[in-house]
């Protein structure tokens, strides 16, 4: 037992890393959702393009001596690589698949979801194949900086990197909905999309937006997965879609603070799980959450209006 | 006073599919007027305002608000133009807070020093809504959601200041004051169209009134003369 309880605090970190992930990724969900009332089940491909966009990234930069420029410049480049791409990849589904079904049954929209999903992991593996891309990061970090000791626990710089890069996104977005006016129209949208157009609102640019944001943190997920594990492959994104969905569904969907709090709450029992159950069941540690909360409060933790049914 | 024609509706009908909702719709609305538009239930009030502001598409027929076609511009440029509304249950932003809400109605202008002078105003207007403008609009009462949506619609500084039924769901004492109100805002130069089922309140501030029956205007005169009108008396004002 003693041994268990001296991991906790090691799995505590894991948890607030990968709910981090977690958190990104449910954004994506929430926002979509909040505006639109549809699940983008293509957010798990847009993750996974995110993460080869970042590898991408590392490779061109790096040569077999190492790497062209310095390691963080490359990091940095890599996040902001993933989230434009994917920012302008969310744009795009959004203009092409969902747009023209604005005024369909939501089933329509649902099924356009799993189909632009299929056909982004079918493009990826035509044009990247099956196999695993490893992430070559030994280079980017120097040699002192790798690991940090903090009261017996060890945190690799890249674990850090994951943790301040996604509370910084959050906060960001955080602001960018309270405080700017875009932000608030926004959330006036996703209140009542006619009353905005009243105001004047370009409720459609205002979806673009939505899209945009919510796939660029998705993409940055991505990417921060890929750093942290060091490999991609084009199969990532259905394990991670379905996570992040729960951690939306977990906080509430719809609501970006429940996206937040889902995602963390679902890394951190997933760690603790590791610890004191096994990590075989992971993944089913998550989806019994998912069918509890389904079950005990479908709104979620934060959320305030019960899901529609599809 | 000035008598120039700030709105003016030319033979429009409106279709739902195959139903029509409108027929041959004409009416004219000059600057500083306040003008009412009555009629029941499913006459074609509404279907009148949103076909103003673009939400729904005239099947024929011309709308001109200051010389200018509009019955094909999306919703958005018609505010822009200045046409602002408020809308039937006030569809205030729940989640916001009055404060928010009012920047909202302010969504399509830059100065932001006449926006601040402009809030100041409307909270003038609105004392109710100062007191409570860090709250969520979903918290007011619908008294105070009449005022923060009329403070809304105001914050764009509206040339044609729409309202779809302002005595709905209120109590009779604060109908008499929003119409007050209405009245005010009106007295300080803001043009008006007022669709309501309250016939005598809205004839009793009105310049002129329309009466729409079944999606047609069967009857348009000046506000005093519909008053004594006899069909009026018997069919809206019950005073027959």
């Amino acid at each position: 037992m003693d041994l268990i309880l001296q991991q906790i605090p090691q799995q505590l970190v894991n948890g607030i890393t990968i709910g981090g992930v977690y958190a990104l990724i449910a954004l994506g969900y929430t926002m979509v959702y909040g505006i639109l009332f549809m699940l983008n089940f293509a957010h798990g491909e847009v993750y996974m393009i995110g993460g080869f966009t970042g590898w991408w990234v590392l490779h061109l930069l790096t040569r077999s001596q190492g790497p062209l420029v310095g390691g963080f410049v490359i990091i940095v480049l890599m996040i902001i690589g993933a989230m434009a791409l994917t920012g302008l990849l969310g744009v795009a589904i959004e203009r092409f698949a969902y747009r023209p079904l604005r005024n369909a049954p939501r089933m329509n929209l649902l099924l356009s979801a799993l189909g632009v999903s299929i056909v982004l992991q079918n493009l990826v593996l035509r044009f990247q194949g099956a196999k695993i891309r490893f992430f070559h990061t030994s280079a980017l970090i120097p040699e002192g900086i790798r690991t940090f000791e903090i009261g017996g626990t060890i945190i690799s710089f890249m674990r850090l990197l994951v943790i301040v890069v996604s509370l910084v996104l959050m906060f960001v977005l955080t602001w960018f909905v309270k405080k700017t006016k875009m932000g608030k129209a926004m959330r006036a949208t996703a209140q009542d999309a006619e009353a905005a157009t009243f105001m004047g609102i370009d409720t459609n640019r205002i979806i673009m937006l939505t899209f945009l944001i919510g796939s660029a943190l998705g993409g940055a997920a991505g990417t921060l997965v890929g750093l942290l594990f060091t490999q991609v492959d084009y199969y990532i994104g259905y394990a991670a879609g379905l996570k992040g969905f729960t951690a939306a569904v977990l906080g509430g969907i719809g609501s970006i603070p429940g996206a937040m709090l889902g995602g963390f709450i679902l890394g951190l029992v997933e760690s603790l799980g590791i610890t004191f159950i096994s990590s075989a069941y992971k993944d089913v540690i998550a989806f019994v959450i998912l069918i509890l909360v389904l079950i005990i409060r479908p709104r979620g933790i934060l959320g305030e209006k019960e899901p529609e049914k599809v | 006073m000035p008598n120039n024609t700030i709105l003016q509706l030319k033979n429009v009908d409106v279709h739902y599919g195959k139903i029509q909702a409108l027929a041959e719709i004409q009416i004219s609305i000059n600057e500083a007027e306040l003008v009412c538009l009555l009629g029941g239930n499913a006459s074609g009030k509404s279907t009148t305002l949103k076909t103003i502001l673009g939400v729904v598409r005239p099947s024929a027929g011309s709308i001109e608000f200051l010389g200018d076609r509009i019955d094909r511009l999306p919703t958005k440029k018609i505010v822009e133009k200045g046409v602002s509304i408020v809308p039937e249950n006030r569809r205030i932003f729940p989640k916001l807070t009055v404060l928010e809400n009012l920047e909202l109605g302010a969504y399509l202008r830059n100065d932001t020093q006449k926006i601040a002078e402009d809030m100041d105003r409307i909270f003038d207007l609105f004392p109710r809504i100062k007191e409570r403008r860090q709250q969520y609009g979903a918290t007011l009462s619908g008294g105070e959601q009449q005022m923060l949506a009329m403070g809304r619609a105001l914050m764009s500084r509206p040339k044609l200041l729409l309202m779809d039924e302002p005595s709905m769901g209120l109590a009779p004492i604060l109908v008499e004051s929003s119409f007050e109100i209405i009245q005010r805002v009106n007295q300080e130069g803001v043009t008006i169209f007022v669709v309501e089922q309250n016939a005598n309140m809205a004839l009793s501030i009105a310049d002129r009134g329309y009466v729409l029956q079944l999606g047609r205007i069967v009857l348009h005169d000046e506000a005093q003369n519909l008053l004594n009108n006899e069909m009026m008396k018997k069919a809206y004002l019950g005073t027959g």
